[in-house]
């Protein structure tokens, strides 16, 4: 179907601090094998980390791009130190790639240049929307928990300004940041003095309730979800309401097959069912959730009636 | 969900004979109090939304009977019941007399005791943390008011009860 | 010098005027509606009961600040917007928001109302506070809790509006604005429906070794021993494992209270215009017995006495308290 071909997959930005040479053979293998059509760069979570693998940044992007990618670069979700504010700034400043803002000092810092607006911006509403494309916005990726129904109007509403419009379908999902980070805090540590043990967690570090139910990942400042995420089965509806790009967030499994699969499906290769089981099969033991979407708690699973 | 009913009470021998003459006696001044409640305080019950049609059991531990509380607007029941014969109620508070009047008038701050031990709550918590919310807007003190509506004998009453409370619970009162 | 003002909080129109009447220089309050992050069972104002609440503070000198500080959701913007139009319509001193929308609205449709930008923003850094200042004309910025006392002062010199800080109450973890705890378990949003840990959703349950479990959906956010205080399940201070942590800990915060009355004079000092006492959801009791011993003691500061601080820090005894992260950066 036509339209499904017009949609895009993407790869967000790595949330985890994973190693450089860890990196660097993730992205050759996205370059060379992964049907995704953007991929977005750069530390998101902890400007501490951001020193490991900026130094491999031209290259991963030379790279990228020869492959036919579209690169763009993510800013901090969280500014507040001075060494976040200038490599916010510095990013703003930049003419290419294109830039994802993930942080109202980085919408400060680019005034009208034009920019995507990344999850952590809380565009939950045509308001909200209208503003940041007068503002130079292009593109928005909306924010996880939002419901089916509110997907739909805002959807209408960026493409109406003519804005692409993302949402998150695969990956743990960010549930909350914090200026204080526990991963150090598990290891009896601070921030300041955390010597990056966060390095050991490369899908986050698990937490379970006391009647040992896992429920939540911690990823240094970040909490995640247990459970990744899975919009598949509802990406005919999300494109149906003006969904334009679909992003994969990168987990510690096979990220080209999860890409793979979400493109077969899309076009219409395989069917929903055969392609989800695929997917389910595939993440094994990560719990598959899709409750934000229909409106429930995030961590269900929530059957729907597809009529491939 | 656990309803408290059905929780069994710890019952000494001839208990049930005081609890029932108890609840005959203290009747009337429950439905005095009630009716005075509605009639001075009619935002209450919007506060209580959904919650006006649910069946409270308050439960103060050192009396004879618990209460029974529908706050109904249409058909308001304040009642003394043995707590043998208590009713399924959709939420149940139990503590110390005195900390549940204090609660109910603000003296205390509920947050703390609600949720800790002093105050034990089981069944609906959204119907409880309404009921709280519906009191604690309520100008004045329910505690005065019920003993004014005694005269002197009734505040010489309530000043009792809590000289002996405040005497044997001075530990609550940092919670 | 600053002004230090006292914020204080209200969720009925009777804890307003005991709010008021303990010395308050404004007093913030919500509608019972999504519209603001207090957004609890039978809290919050009618508009009738706001509108009678503003003629009470205004009589008295004091003002009333309306919170519209969450996130409309897509669809639903009107009844933030329509929200404003009451508040606007009743006299309310300020607007507290957080979202752009509703901001750019207020901006346009009321320019007359004061913004403030509510910590549901989290604006933490120089540049962001001024995003807001310069696009929607925000006259105060309340900062979230994770800035130290020297940030707050180096801040203040590169914004153009006052700042407000807290100084009393829940210590927030997460960024605000930020945070999707309490939708991932129960399917209510913090953002959206100006929920955490609703109510609907908490269950103390009682098992056989006489320990106690408090529960949030179902989910076990913590355990009491026999002997242990229990309290109320709110996800970012629960007690969980993890691999190193295999005896249970509180992976994120325990459960304690901001209490920065200590550090009153040196938040004067580095600039800060008004102090913010959470609780909108606590008692009279608690808004009575707080503002009171705040009223006095920055009235002490401003005139040059000693402020008598042991009463301040008696406001939390037999509780946790904490000055979280404005005293030191090993918080983080």
């Amino acid at each position: 179907m036509a339209v499904n071909d017009m949609t895009k997959l993407t790869l967000g930005p790595v949330a985890y601090h994973w190693s450089a040479e860890t990196r660097r053979d993730f992205y050759a293998r996205i370059a060379d094998e992964c049907p995704v059509d953007d991929v977005y760069l750069g530390e998101v979570i902890c400007s501490k980390r951001a020193p490991f693998h900026e130094p491999d940044l031209p290259a991963t992007i030379e790279r990228l791009e020869r492959a036919g990618k579209r690169v763009i670069l993510s800013t901090l979700a969280e500014v507040m130190l001075k060494r976040e504010r200038k490599a916010t700034e510095d990013l703003a400043a930049m003419d290419a790639p294109e830039i994802e803002i993930n942080n109202a000092a980085g919408l400060f810092a680019r005034g009208r240049q034009p920019h995507r607006i990344g999850p952590f911006m809380n565009a939950y509403n045509e308001a909200t929307i209208g503003w940041m494309a007068a503002q130079g916005a292009t593109h928005v990726c909306l924010p996880s928990e939002m419901p089916a129904s509110a997907i739909a109007v805002a959807a209408r509403a960026a493409r109406d300004l003519g804005l692409g419009v993302e949402v998150q379908v695969f990956g743990r999902i960010s549930l909350a940041v914090s200026a204080r980070c526990y991963h150090a805090r598990a290891h009896g540590r601070t921030k300041d003095n955390c010597q990056f043990v966060c390095e050991e967690d490369s899908d986050g570090m698990p937490l379970r309730t006391r009647d040992d139910q896992p429920i939540l990942r911690v990823n240094g400042i970040q909490t995640q979800s247990e459970s990744y995420m899975d919009l598949l089965p509802e990406t005919p509806r999300l494109v149906a309401d003006g969904v334009s790009h679909l992003r994969l967030m990168p987990q510690a499994v096979d990220m080209v097959t999860v890409a793979q699969i979400f493109r077969d499906a899309l076009d219409r290769r395989v069917s929903l069912p055969e392609a989800d089981a695929h997917l389910a099969a595939l993440t094994g033991d990560a719990g598959l959730s899709n409750g934000f979407y229909h409106g429930e708690a995030g961590y269900r699973r929530i059957a729907i009636v597809t009529s491939a | 969900m656990s309803i408290s009913s059905e929780t069994p009470f710890p019952r000494r021998p001839g208990e049930s004979v005081v609890a029932r003459l108890s609840c005959l006696a203290v009747q009337p001044i429950l439905t005095r109090i009630v009716r005075r409640i509605a009639t001075r305080h009619p935002s209450l019950f919007a506060r209580l939304g959904p919650h006006q049609a649910t069946d409270f059991l308050i439960d103060p531990q050192e009396l004879p009977f618990a209460l029974h509380l529908r706050p109904d607007p249409q058909a308001l029941l304040l009642r003394a019941v043995p707590r043998g014969a208590a009713p399924r109620a959709g939420a149940t508070i139990r503590g110390r007399f005195l900390l549940l009047l204090e609660l109910i008038d603000a003296e205390q701050d509920g947050d703390a005791a609600f949720f800790s031990r002093d105050l034990e709550v089981s069944g609906d918590t959204e119907a409880v943390v309404r009921l709280r919310n519906a009191l604690d807007d309520m100008d004045g003190s329910l505690a005065e008011e019920t003993a004014a509506m005694f005269g002197p004998p009734g505040r010489a009453i309530l000043a009792r009860l809590r000289r002996t409370y405040v005497g044997e619970t001075t530990a609550l009162e940092n919670t | 010098m600053s002004l230090a003002e006292l914020i204080c909080p209200a969720g009925t129109p009777a804890a307003l005027r005991t709010a008021v009447d303990a010395g308050a220089d404004a007093v913030y309050c919500g509608f019972q509606d999504a519209t603001n992050a207090r957004n609890f069972p039978g809290l919050n104002f009618t508009p009738d009961e706001l509108a009678a609440s503003v003629a009470y503070a205004h009589e008295r000198g004091t003002k009333v600040l309306l919170a519209l500080n969450t996130y409309p959701p897509a669809g639903k913007v009107d009844l933030w917007y329509q929200a404003a139009d009451i508040g606007a319509r009743t006299g309310v001193d300020a607007f507290i928001v957080a979202d752009m929308g509703v901001a750019d609205y207020i901006a346009r449709v009321h320019p007359q109302v004061r913004l403030h930008l509510s910590v549901q923003a989290a604006a933490s850094s120089p540049e962001a506070i001024r995003y807001y200042c310069e696009n929607f004309g925000v006259k105060r910025v309340v900062l979230p809790r994770i800035l130290t006392i020297p940030e707050i002062r180096q801040i203040r010199t590169e914004i153009p509006c006052e700042i407000e800080t807290f100084i009393f109450g829940n210590h927030g973890l997460m960024v605000e604005g930020r945070c999707s705890l309490t939708n991932f378990l129960t399917g209510q949003s913090t953002n959206m429906d100006g929920v955490c840990s609703p109510a609907s959703d908490v269950e103390y349950v009682r098992d056989a070794d006489g320990s106690m479990s408090s529960q949030l959906a179902g989910f076990t956010i913590d355990r009491f021993g026999p002997e242990e205080k229990a309290g109320y399940p709110t996800i970012c201070k629960g007690r969980y494992t993890a691999p190193h942590r295999p005896e249970g800990y509180y992976a994120f915060e325990e459960p304690v209270s901001l209490n920065l009355s200590r550090l009153l004079p040196e938040l004067i000092d580095a600039g800060v215009h008004a102090f913010k006492i959470e609780g909108r959801q606590r008692s009279k009791s608690y808004v009575r017995g707080v503002v009171r011993a705040f009223r006095a003691a920055v009235d002490d500061i401003r005139a040059g006495r000693q402020a008598n601080m042991a009463d301040l820090v008696a406001l939390t005894e037999g509780q946790k308290q904490t000055q979280g992260a404005f005293e030191t950066k090993k918080w983080r």
